[in-house]
């Protein structure tokens, strides 16, 4: 109980002190605008998805003021550490790669990456004696569903986003067996699958899971397990500025509240259908 | 800046040095003799020739060459079945295909209009004096028009090149990794564009002023 109290005192200290170090300061997001449902761009030309109304609730119950615009993924680490924005809220990974250059909130969610084809591919006939592998420590059989996948992989074109965790899983485990190639963004690899000039994309279920839902998306089919942890870190984060070390701590708290009563599950299962949310 | 990302990115970007010749000159090639045949097209009495040909060089200066590119690929995978029907598919699968053709096309639009300049500069008399000794039209056209319309052309098509060589980078936006290909892979693994596009930027830079080197000389060398 003490420590609870020690705690929230902390917290709200912290608190104070962001707040007046940003009392006239808009605290600005920003976020790509291509990854639906996380964050898309709709018809109207405005931002949309999870993340978007993720980010109201978080201003809100960081009780600070927010706005929130876009930014090109290849560039969007850059751009926060030169002070374009504040905060990156934008399907991010958590890895050690990035913790390196900026810091991360406690996660909101996180989501599995798997691998997706055309229907009619030869591929369609793989499958895996696992459904889920984590990378972070591999057993017998995960190892067995790894060497199955470079088998089944050789020789295959996969198409991946540029600067994603999935990239560099693939230059990890797969460089030998396959040629990459990788795009500005998920939407124009999804083209890329349609037409079939990739043999298999891979991205996250998250973005997947609704894509596979609807007519565009009825010709395709993921294949193979699941795959977590390792290069792909410790799920979907805020980022901020190393010397932002505080307003993250106040934005976790916000994430810790709504995990605490159920929103963030909630808003999960409104966006992705599935609860993606942080646990 | 960061010595280590300067000294990964060098050999990382030569590497891409090849694609990217590669890409300038198979689209200079095609696209100088297709430039010839519609600058000739241009210049034709019939009506339907050179209104085709003013059209096609309307159509592909007048429209960015990005959206050319991207039109041509994701366009073509969008009518991947009609093509495949007419057997064109396994050629616009390639991300190299569609960078050439757009590259080319691209080139040849302007380059006709700048061979179509030159054949104009001629003057009449050197032509006249020509049929006056007997020459035949192919004769005139080897032998006077055609030689004096490119000494006329170099520097504009000098121009060009140089705007070649910086158009190739667009290449990079459909998967070819060119030089700004593997810049824009090295930016993002490393979260630090500055240092791999500094060495990028150098090296468009020191193509383009081999380029401009080799014009200067051919200038002189056909100088009247």
């Amino acid at each position: 109980m003490n420590k609870v109290i020690k705690m929230s005192v902390l917290a709200t200290a912290l608190s104070i002190g962001v707040m007046s170090a940003h009392a006239n300061n808009v605290i600005r997001l920003a976020t790509e605008g291509a990854y639906p449902p996380w964050n898309a761009v709709n018809s109207a030309g405005q931002l949309e998805g999870f993340e978007v109304e993720l980010a109201d609730e978080l201003c809100k119950r960081a009780e600070v003021e927010c706005s929130l615009e876009q930014a090109a993924w290849s560039g969007i680490i850059p751009s926060l550490q030169q002070g374009k924005f504040d905060v990156i809220i934008a399907g991010m990974s958590i890895t050690e790669k990035r913790k390196k250059k900026i810091t991360f909130s406690r996660p909101y969610a996180s989501s599995p990456a798997f691998f997706v084809i055309d229907k009619n591919s030869p591929l369609n006939t793989f499958s895996t004696e696992l459904d889920r592998i984590a990378l972070g420590d591999i057993n017998v059989k995960e190892q067995a569903v790894l060497s199955a996948m470079k088998t089944a992989f050789k020789g295959k074109t996969v198409g991946v986003q540029k600067g994603t965790i999935h990239l560099n899983f693939l230059k990890e485990y797969l460089k030998d067996e396959i040629s990459i190639r990788t795009y500005a963004t998920q939407e124009e690899l999804d083209l890329d699958l349609q037409s079939g000039r990739v043999d298999v994309a891979l991205a996250a279920m998250s973005y997947w899971h609704k894509l596979l839902n609807t007519e565009e998306g009825k010709n395709l089919l993921t294949i193979g397990p699941g795959v977590t942890e390792g290069p792909f870190g410790d799920g979907v984060g805020l980022g901020f500025r190393k010397k932002d070390q505080a307003l993250a701590n106040q934005f976790s708290v916000a994430i810790n509240s709504m995990v605490d009563d159920g929103t963030l599950s909630t808003m999960a299962q409104k966006w992705f259908g599935f609860d993606a949310a942080a646990k | 800046m960061d010595w280590d990302i300067i000294e990964e990115s060098i050999p990382a970007i030569l590497h891409a040095l090849p694609v990217t010749l590669g890409l300038i000159g198979t689209s200079l090639l095609i696209g100088f003799v297709l430039a010839v045949l519609v600058a000739l097209g241009q210049l034709q009495k019939a009506w339907l020739i050179s209104r085709s040909a003013h059209f096609f060089v309307y159509i592909f200066r007048s429209s960015p060459l990005l959206i050319q590119i991207f039109l041509i690929y994701y366009g073509s995978g969008q009518l991947r079945d009609e093509l495949s029907a007419v057997g064109l598919w396994h050629l616009f699968r390639e991300p190299w295909f569609c960078a050439i053709l757009a590259l080319s096309l691209n080139t040849a639009a302007y380059t006709a209009e700048i061979i179509r300049g030159g054949i104009k500069s001629v003057p009449m008399d050197l032509l006249e004096a020509g049929e006056a000794i007997g020459m035949n039209k192919q004769q005139l056209f080897r032998r006077i028009t055609f030689p004096l319309a490119i000494r006329q052309a170099l520097p504009a098509y000098g121009n060009e090149v140089i705007l070649m060589v910086k158009s190739s980078s667009l290449a990079s936006t459909i998967t070819i990794m060119d030089i700004t290909g593997v810049y824009k892979e090295i930016a993002s693994e490393y979260f630090s564009p500055l240092e791999p596009l500094l060495i990028a930027g150098s090296i468009y830079l020191l193509l383009n002023f081999i380029v401009t080197q080799l014009i200067a000389y051919f200038e002189r060398r056909l100088a009247i």
